[in-house]
């Protein structure tokens, strides 16, 4: 029987880490890190799960840690947020060159400078490129289930590698929500121990991550992109294990209105939720307006994407991260590719960055960005291509 | 039906903790909640706010608070300095901790079409726990005047929450405070 009880995104991590039987937890204990580990770090302590709990003195050597525990064929979890993350963007490349089934929370923040500690995806989308699966939550909910699933998909032998599970920042980390929680022997049929299939040993030394020159390398790298793809699959079925365990239905992005919509907002995470809100007022008044919600981010599911944009003729397409200098951001970049690679270059974009530093998207800002995609739609005319959302300009 | 609350309070006065209390209490009754603090540093004393929503149906928004049903004002020295009826809907309810009766109070709020309460929460915190925290008081009156969780239901948060005499003493303070809140009419 399932248990209802009301969590903090932060908690809800936390607890599901705990029902996931890890056997390694290693992080830096300091700001900014997140409430998950603090809570994990009880958990150890008063003996609720049975792992060992690695106290390091940066992000870095707490992702070398989890490095060196994964090899061992260890389940392993950490938490981070910002400057956390940013300072752990050489092992994150490590992690998943060396095949590390690591999953990793993370609690979305801005980077300094200025110095901020509110939620956006500046952390996240600056280690874009670094290997991982990428997961966007929309709520605490999401957050537990996705955290569940992660280690069914990061270990599966056709992936093996990390992946790392984003909540915004004080929004979702921070606000307390209902959460339906699944027994622990529930979690257990779920996702049974790690299989893994080298391990490191002292009784056996091997080599890992040896010196690998250019007549090597580039196959390395060419078998990450390859995993990575793979994963799109295993996401999907263990969506559906997840589902017949659950009832609780994912997959690699959310739609909502997009049978007949004209105009959809494309958002990562619990802006998502916002846009569905106003889009359900909006469809009342007879607005044709859609939401689509890449819950995985990486590995980028574009063939879902275009078949979820169906008929739409325009796209406003949120990120909440600046990609300094280049003609579109992050998630909008990766939408016209798509568009571009399935021959859907007519439809119309536009790109709103939006809640830098934790500014707040409020509905009104976002029935806006509906009227505008509809008028875009409507005329064939897009205004603005790039647009700075609630900003004093 | 979504409803909205805003709690006001300082830092170091448990306006997260009751934020959350209620939102348990709701949950317990099978609602949809939120509760989520205002966002960024913590300093004992200045004057913070808290925020809870509660549905019948899932939550999926989440952006800030800016239009609450109701205003709840944990600390009494706030009414002056800070605009505690900002953004309240036309007809909103506040409920004040004050040892001011609804009247009075309404004069210090200035224009307003709301409905106001009073509870003098100190005096029953120090009656009952002998200590001026007065933040669980503030719950019962609220409930009073809006029935946005069974009484039962928040007793029972505060009993799992503070187990032993404090929670027994904080349900007292509850009850008394749900029955002593008076409203203007």
């Amino acid at each position: 029987m399932a248990k209802v009880i009301g969590l903090t995104g932060n908690e809800a991590i936390a607890y599901a880490v705990k029902q996931c039987d890890v056997d390694v937890i290693a992080a830096y204990p300091i700001t900014p890190q997140t409430i998950m580990v603090e809570l994990l770090s009880e958990y150890v302590y008063n003996g609720e799960i049975n792992a060992e709990f690695i106290c390091v003195e940066s992000e870095h050597s707490a992702m070398s840690a989890c490095v060196g525990a994964s090899l061992t064929g260890a389940r392993v979890f950490t938490a981070t947020a910002s400057q956390g993350l940013a300072l752990m963007h050489e092992m994150l490349y490590i992690a998943s060159g060396l095949r590390c089934p690591i999953v990793m929370g993370v609690a979305n923040r801005a980077l300094s400078a200025p110095l901020n500690i509110h939620g956006d995806h500046s952390d996240m989308m600056g280690s874009r490129d670094c290997g991982w699966m990428q997961v966007y939550a929309e709520n605490a909910q999401e957050a537990y289930d996705w955290i569940i699933q992660s280690f069914k998909i990061a270990e599966d032998l056709r992936v093996l590698l990390p992946i790392s599970v984003n909540i915004d920042g004080f929004i979702l980390s921070h606000s307390m929500e209902r959460v339906e929680v699944l027994e622990d022997e529930d979690v257990s049929r779920f996702l049974p121990p790690r299989k893994p299939v080298i391990t490191i040993d002292p009784a056996k030394p091997i080599t890992v991550g040896a010196l690998c020159l250019p007549d090597y390398y580039f196959e390395m790298k060419r078998q990450q992109v390859h995993a990575l793809n793979e994963s799109y699959n295993v996401i999907r079925e263990v969506n559906k294990d997840f589902e017949s365990f659950t009832g609780r239905r994912y997959d690699l992005l959310e739609t909502y209105g997009m049978s007949d919509a004209e105009a959809a907002i494309i958002s990562l995470g619990s802006t998502a939720g916002t846009a569905k809100a106003v889009a359900r007022d909006l469809r009342s008044e007879g607005k044709k307006v859609g939401v689509i919600k890449p819950w995985v981010y990486r590995p980028f599911p574009e063939e879902d994407l275009i078949k979820a944009v169906g008929d739409a003729e325009t796209l406003a397409v949120l990120d909440r991260a600046c990609s300094f200098g280049a003609p579109f951001n992050a998630l909008c970049s990766d939408v016209v590719a798509a568009l571009y690679r399935y021959g859907k270059s007519s439809v119309k974009v536009f790109n709103c960055v939006y809640g830098l530093g934790g500014r707040d998207i409020t509905p009104t800002d976002i029935r806006a960005i509906f009227n505008e995609a509809l008028e875009a739609a409507k005329t064939g005319i897009v205004k603005e291509q790039l647009k700075f959302i609630g900003v004093r300009e | 039906m979504l409803v909205e609350v805003r709690w006001h309070g300082r830092g170091g006065q448990g306006i997260v903790t009751v934020s959350r209390m209620l939102a348990q209490a709701a949950l317990l009754d099978g609602k949809y909640v939120q509760a989520f603090p205002e966002f960024g540093p913590e300093r004992r004393g200045a004057p913070v706010t808290g925020y809870t929503r509660i549905s019948d149906e899932p939550i999926v928004i989440h952006s800030q608070i800016y239009n609450p049903h109701i205003v709840v004002v944990v600390d009494p020295t706030l009414i002056g300095s800070v605009n505690v009826t900002r953004g309240l809907v036309p007809k909103g309810l506040i409920a004040a901790h004050s040892d001011k009766s609804p009247g009075d109070l309404r004069k210090m709020l200035g224009s307003c079409d709301a409905k106001v309460y009073t509870v003098n929460a100190m005096r029953i915190a120090l009656d009952i726990l002998g200590r001026p925290i007065y933040n669980t008081a503030m719950l019962g009156a609220l409930l009073k005047i809006a029935p946005l969780a069974k009484l039962d239901s928040l007793i029972k948060v505060v009993e799992e929450r503070f187990p032993g005499p404090v929670g027994e003493k904080n349900v007292a303070v509850i009850k008394r405070a749900y029955e002593e809140v008076q409203g203007d009419e």
